[in-house]
């Protein structure tokens, strides 16, 4: 899978000639120029890190003081109870049952998902007819609200008259129990987060796409590779970055689940029997349901840390990943060095 | 008005209360904000007959789309700022708003007396104050299918039906199995209904005044329990009520009977505008129960609390019950309102022209307990009817079931 690194086109950068060092000179302005291109790229984020601790940051750390007491929200007070609510939360059998829910509806949309945003970028990156028409359309199930796509769905897996039961009774199957079986609910919600995620994520992907030189596929052609051949050789290393942070940031996503289980049925607590009960439907009835915030607050925490702990192993596989392949930046860097050592 | 179950509807379409920063002006005029939800039949023409009479008031009126709506936004602002000066309270909630009686203004001694007692006895603190101005009831008869009843070759005029039902929960579950033995369709639309039904005929359900919790050991409870999931679930064509499904199912003939407070008339009416099947029986399995019905409050910390008290006072007022039952249905909870023609004479011409104004006052009457609602009352009956519906979706047996519940309420 090291193809692209291999071939001589990749090595573009390479291939300029090695700027001769200036000599030093440090002259007022130049120092001034220097200052302002370590300092200024750091100010011009500010903005962002500056009303992230306001609207960010003070309320992670507000809500880590809250989870370590029992809070009464109309009073605006609490007693410190240490770890109680931690070890409440985690002595529950409806929080790991939400733990469940959580990963297997995750799998259930991400995996599908990003393998079918795949294939539309694919199709997307073919001289098509009519191309901002197909990719606006792709983007189109994105830009609608969630509440409104789950109407739809819940009106498609309703358990006596939604539409895919009917067409299952009427070609003589028996109708699928979509809320009253775990793996079905979860199948049914996953379809509405695959509805609306898909289309962005081969969006990305497609974006990605086009930044793959065009003489590789060239190449490849002389070369007598089919279409398949050239995605699998091609194309697919080339995304790895990209894939990397779809993955990532659907990970993120589809471990905070909320609207479409919420929307699943009409009482939106996860079901008699928790069987589509996720971990933020979990945290906003104990919330918003009960009103016991000092709960509520560390079920938020604990689900922060599963979410850095994951993003954490994402990272870890990112690295080897990018390391041995894809990423263009190390490469090059390494590459650079070994040049200078020669 | 109130729709118990309504408020479970998840549909978090919109919902704004709040804003009332304009309160106030140097000429001596007052804007009141008045937050309730669903409808309460408070509409511009009755508003503008207050202001009318008021010409130093001016009052804006918030509605949220469901009552989980105006809960949140109450238990996030009371006590702080941002809540309208009258907001409406749901019953199902009003346990958990009654714990902070404190922050909420006394009714004024003139309006006492004017509601039926246990709507009033409700709205009192421990230290004997009363905080809310009681809006609407809900007293529970039986609507049914006289098309549907005819068929199956049981009675089907409203007087035959009510002796029929007349009786405990037994005589309305043979009925049910008549019916069933007749058509090999379930009677009643859902098992977690009658459940409730039967919980709102029991005076300490889950928990009791000085705090002792009953709800896994209360032998009345475990004996509802028992009762629905034995006679009611294969009675029923849901578990609960709600959903998408059940919303269609009144138009189609899937079941013949529901049980109906008065506010259920035009939730039936509207999903099933074309069946004209649907009559109403003046009785109710084991005498009489209430479902639903609201309060209006009045947060002590707002800008206008002696204009707010005067307000909510008069729409509260007998005549102005009158109106809202006109105009949304809403029975009201004052006593001489219930009494008033308007109500006594008036009819409902998709239900057959029933009498539903004196059928609805009979059931008031009959209403001889009611439960004592603590703040977790909501959580208990939540879990007990997740277990219900665990045993109609076949997910656990009525054992398993059970012991989940017991497992649930012992968390809490």
């Amino acid at each position: 899978m090291t193809s692209t690194a291999t071939r001589p086109t990749a090595s573009g950068p390479d291939d300029r000639p090695k700027p001769e060092r200036a000599p030093r000179v440090l002259s007022f302005s130049h120092r001034m120029s220097r200052w302002d291109l370590k300092v200024s790229p750091y100010l011009y984020i500010s903005p962002f890190f500056i009303l992230f601790a306001i609207v960010g940051l003070f309320p992670i750390v507000y809500t880590a003081v809250i989870s370590f007491q029992e809070w009464d929200l109309v009073r605006n007070s609490g007693t410190f109870v240490g770890f109680d609510q931690y070890i409440w939360i985690l002595s529950q059998a409806d929080f790991w049952v939400a733990l469940r829910n959580t990963f297997s509806i995750f799998l259930l949309s991400s995996v599908p998902q990003i393998v079918l945003a795949l294939f539309i970028a694919a199709m997307l990156d073919r001289n098509i007819r009519a191309k901002t028409f197909w990719r606006m359309s792709v983007l189109l199930p994105y830009v609608m609200a969630p509440v409104a796509v789950a109407l739809i769905f819940s009106n498609m897996f309703g358990d006596n008259h939604g539409l895919v039961n009917n067409i299952l009774t009427s070609v003589g199957l028996d109708p699928i129990a979509w809320h009253k079986d775990p793996f079905w609910s979860h199948i049914a919600i996953a379809t509405m987060v695959n509805f609306r995620w898909t289309g962005y994520n081969a969006l990305i992907l497609l974006a990605a796409m086009q930044a793959v030189p065009r003489e590789y596929y060239e190449a490849a052609t002389v070369d007598g590779a089919n279409a398949f051949r050239q995605f699998w050789s091609i194309t697919l290393p080339s995304l790895k970055p990209t894939l990397i942070f779809v993955v990532i940031t659907s990970t993120i996503g589809g471990l905070q689940i909320f609207d479409e289980p919420r929307m699943f049925d009409t009482f939106g607590r996860g079901g008699a029997a928790n069987q589509w009960l996720t971990i933020t439907l979990y945290l906003y009835n104990i919330g918003w349901g009960e009103f016991n915030f000092g709960r509520a607050a560390a079920l938020a925490w604990i689900l922060f840390i599963i979410i850095l702990a994951i993003g954490l192993i994402n990272l870890g596989i990112t690295r080897r990943l990018v390391r041995d392949e894809g990423g263009r930046g190390v490469i090059q860097r390494r590459r650079r060095r070994k040049g200078a050592q020669q | 008005m109130a729709i118990a179950a309504f408020s479970a509807s998840a549909i978090v379409l919109a919902g704004c209360a709040g804003g009332n920063d304009d309160a106030g002006s140097e000429d001596g005029e007052i804007t009141l904000t008045l937050a309730t939800f669903n409808d309460f039949g408070y509409d511009d023409e009755l508003l503008q007959e207050y202001m009318d009479e008021n010409p130093n008031v001016k009052i804006v009126h918030n509605k949220a789309a469901i009552t989980d709506d105006a809960r949140t936004n109450f238990f996030a602002k009371l006590g702080k700022e941002g809540l309208a000066d009258i907001e409406a309270v749901e019953v199902d909630w009003f346990a958990e708003a009654m714990q902070y009686s404190d922050l909420l203004a006394e009714v004024p001694d003139s309006a006492k007396g004017r509601w039926v007692e246990w709507k009033e006895e409700a709205a009192t603190d421990a230290d004997g104050r009363l905080v809310g101005f009681g809006t609407d009831i809900g007293p529970q008869a039986v609507c049914y299918r006289a098309d549907l009843f005819a068929a199956a070759g049981l009675p089907s005029t409203p007087d035959e039906v009510a002796s029929a039902i007349d009786g405990d929960w037994d005589t309305f579950f043979d009925l049910a199995d008549q019916y069933k033995a007749a058509t090999g369709k379930p009677m009643l639309d859902s098992a977690n209904s009658a459940f409730q039904g039967i919980v709102n005929q029991v005076e300490f359900p889950y928990d009791e005044p000085d705090g002792t919790v009953v709800a896994t050991s209360n032998p009345e409870i475990e004996a509802a329990y028992n009762l629905v999931v034995e006679r009611g679930i294969p009675n029923s064509a849901y578990s609960g009520q709600w959903s998408d499904d059940w919303n269609a199912s009144m138009a189609n003939g899937e079941f013949a009977a529901m049980l109906c407070p008065p506010w259920m008339l035009g939730i039936i009416s509207g999903n099933a505008p074309e069946v004209t099947g649907w009559e109403i029986a003046n009785a109710f399995p084991n005498g009489g129960g209430n479902w639903g019905g609201s309060y209006l409050t009045v947060p002590a910390n707002g800008k206008n609390v002696e204009a707010a008290l005067a307000l909510a006072d008069w729409l509260t007022a007998p005549e102005q019950q009158e109106k809202t039952f006109v105009n949304v249905g809403a029975f009201p909870s004052a006593v001489d309102a219930q009494a008033a023609p308007s109500i006594t004479d008036s009819t409902n011409e998709y239900y057959a022209d029933a009498p539903t104004g004196s059928i609805f006052a009979d059931r008031s009457e009959a209403i001889t307990v009611t439960p004592y609602k603590s703040a977790d009352y909501f959580k208990y009956n939540t879990a007990l009817q997740d277990a219900i519906t665990r045993v109609f979706d076949g997910v656990e047996d009525a054992q398993t079931s059970w012991d989940t519940y017991v497992a649930e309420v012992e968390a809490f």
